[in-house]
């Protein structure tokens, strides 16, 4: 095995190549090792493939053929139909209503709690006051918490101010559910500036709200991206507070998707769950290929390090 | 402009922060105690107010979805937890062989965490069902007799959430130890090699057990995501055949919203609660700890 080393190790390559048996070894596990990596890739790849393909097909096809088999004469017919009138449960409308309240949904809920997590995690770095660590650490367990937990009280407080079932509510949901990791991401960022920086801000005569909007936010643009991404993610992707707190008209599309691939009519259409899936997909997809680096970063940033 | 004010009497960063602190407060800890009221009362269709004790919590021990969840629980979480945690730690140290491709690669292990978990649930729905799934694909190349009906068998079908769950985020395990690996000081790595260590002795002697932090660090965000998994029975299985896939998370959403048992959702929610707590705060703790 010291093979692999070698070929781990670059100040050795040269006596590899010197010597053919050795250089057989390092391209057989090499060989390995590539194998095993795009095995890998295929298996994660495959359901991604298997969802396109199936939405570009037919049910003659479908039921015919097979299921990695690409399409014979593709067609955009099951997204249409999967857009504009695929039934979710007894309303057949298809998902374009549902999309747009996850939309309207999204929109002011990523914004709203990214700028309070963006002001909460610069007093929780730079304007620390006694107990505010201890604070902080109380808020961070509703990253965690099973929100189960709050679903029952939840419903009856949108009930009490009017807004259960609406989209209204679905905000105020994400947007107070969402605080402790905005504030978590901002503060573990704002901590790693300079204090002198603040200190000369304040020696200059400038105060709370100027250095926040001269010197914090203009150098905040990685976090704000990381933050953006990650409300957005999770909030386009949550099915429970959709499934449990909306109603009729409100669903986001997680919602409208499960009830579409639930809907059981004489034949299942199996092409246009697929396209309904792509659709549900498509904007967390092309956030992630556009700014993956940033996605990663709030995944690990969830795992509190820092 | 409070420029100057702030300076001397810095009121207002907690004036700022107040209705943050105020609002998470309620939202945590206000809605846990409320839940937690629920759970002693004896409430069903409606919330109702009358005290009875730990009754809810008698009738969901000894009730047998319960007890179906909570054995579902112990296959699902294991499975997800160890698998996941197995195949991203592989996947980790095989793209941290100096791989030309690792950017490609990584992007392509860590996609699945971008999509929700009702996307992908849809999917493999579709490609573990029984008629024209994967069953078919195997019998069409040439094996007529094989079967494959895990998703509709009672006895079978956790397992296949458990492989949708481990494909869904073995990439977030590896993205996680593969920081982890990078985080290690090179030097340490030559010196073993000069001492003529192999690679995979280098790997399970010195950089695996380096890697201790981020072991626990990641087991306590898998665990806790398994023990919150909703969405994804909800799409693959909707908790069937029957209530065989209930979770802990799918029993309380059923009793709480459509079977009309509120006080046992609650109770359920409750010990949910207190398993996520007994693995989050003793972490939170010492991870707060250590940073000062």
């Amino acid at each position: 095995m010291s093979a692999v080393v070698q070929n781990h190790l670059p100040a050795a390559t040269p006596a590899a190549r010197t010597e053919g048996s050795v250089m057989n070894r390092i391209n057989f596990h090499r060989v390995v090792l590539w194998g095993a990596l795009l095995l890998f890739a295929a298996f994660f790849l495959t359901p991604l493939y298997v969802m396109l393909t199936t939405s570009l097909k037919d049910m003659n096809e479908i039921r015919a053929g097979n299921l990695l088999a690409l399409p014979q004469s593709p067609s955009l017919a099951s997204w249409a139909k999967a857009w504009s009138t695929a039934c979710t449960g007894t309303d057949c409308g298809g998902l374009k209503p549902f999309f747009m309240n996850s939309v309207f949904m999204v929109v002011p809920a990523v914004l709203v709690s990214t700028a309070i997590g963006a002001i909460n995690g610069y007093v929780l770095s730079k304007w620390r006051f006694r107990g505010s660590e201890v604070m902080f650490a109380m808020m961070l367990f509703g990253v965690f918490m099973p929100m189960q937990v709050v679903l029952l009280p939840m419903s009856q407080i949108l009930g009490w101010l009017g807004i259960a079932s609406s989209i209204w509510g679905l905000i105020v949901v994400h947007v107070v559910a969402g605080l402790p990791s905005t504030t978590l991401f901002f503060r573990n960022y704002y901590v790693g500036l300079p204090d002198e920086l603040i200190k000369a801000a304040m020696l200059d005569g400038a105060g709370f709200w100027r250095i926040f909007w001269r010197i914090v936010l203009p150098l905040s643009t990685p976090i704000l991206v990381v933050t953006l991404i990650w409300q957005f993610t999770n909030i386009w992707n949550d099915f429970l507070y959709g499934v449990v707190f909306s109603g009729i008209d409100s669903k986001p599309i997680t919602v409208a998707l499960n009830n579409l691939s639930n809907t059981s009519s004489t034949v299942k259409e199996y092409n246009v769950d697929m396209a309904a899936a792509m659709i549900a997909a498509l904007p967390t997809l092309f956030v992630y290929i556009v700014a993956g680096k940033y996605f990663v970063r709030g995944l690990t940033a969830g795992a509190v390090k820092g | 402009m409070s420029a100057p004010s702030a300076l001397r009497t810095p009121l207002l960063p907690k004036l700022v922060i107040a209705p943050s602190f105020i609002l998470a407060f309620c939202f945590i800890y206000g809605l846990i105690a409320w839940n937690g009221y629920l759970s002693l009362s004896a409430s069903r269709l409606l919330p109702n107010y009358e005290f009875v004790g730990l009754e809810q919590y008698r009738i969901l021990w000894e009730s047998e979805r319960w007890m179906v969840a909570l054995k579902n629980m112990g296959i699902f979480g294991g499975l997800f937890i160890f698998g996941g945690m197995a195949l991203g730690l592989l996947l980790a140290i095989l793209l941290d062989q100096k791989i030309r491709a690792e950017g490609a690669l990584r992007t392509i292990y860590l996609y699945p965490m971008a999509l929700s978990f009702i996307v992908t649930g849809t999917a493999w729905k579709w490609i573990l069902n029984p008629g024209l799934g994967v069953e078919h694909v195997v019998q069409q190349w040439g094996f007529p007799n094989f079967t494959f009906d895990w998703l509709v068998n009672p006895d079978k079908a956790i397992y296949c959430v458990a492989i949708a769950g481990i494909w869904q985020s073995a990439g977030f395990v590896m993205a996680l130890f593969l920081a982890g690996l990078r985080g290690i000081d090179d030097s340490i790595i030559k010196a073993a090699q000069v001492d003529g260590a192999s690679l995979p002795r280098i790997y399970w002697r010195i950089l695996i057990p380096s890697l201790r932090p981020v072991f626990f660090s990641t087991l306590m965000v898998v665990s806790h995501l398994a023990i919150k998994s909703f969405d994804l029975v909800m799409a693959l299985t909707a908790g069937g055949p029957g209530y065989a896939t209930d979770l802990p998370a799918t029993f309380m959403y059923a009793m709480a919203f459509s079977r009309g048992q509120i006080g046992l959702g609650a109770a359920s929610a409750t010990i949910m609660l207190a398993t996520v707590a007994a693995i989050v705060v003793p972490y939170l703790y010492s991870e707060l700890r250590t940073r000062k």
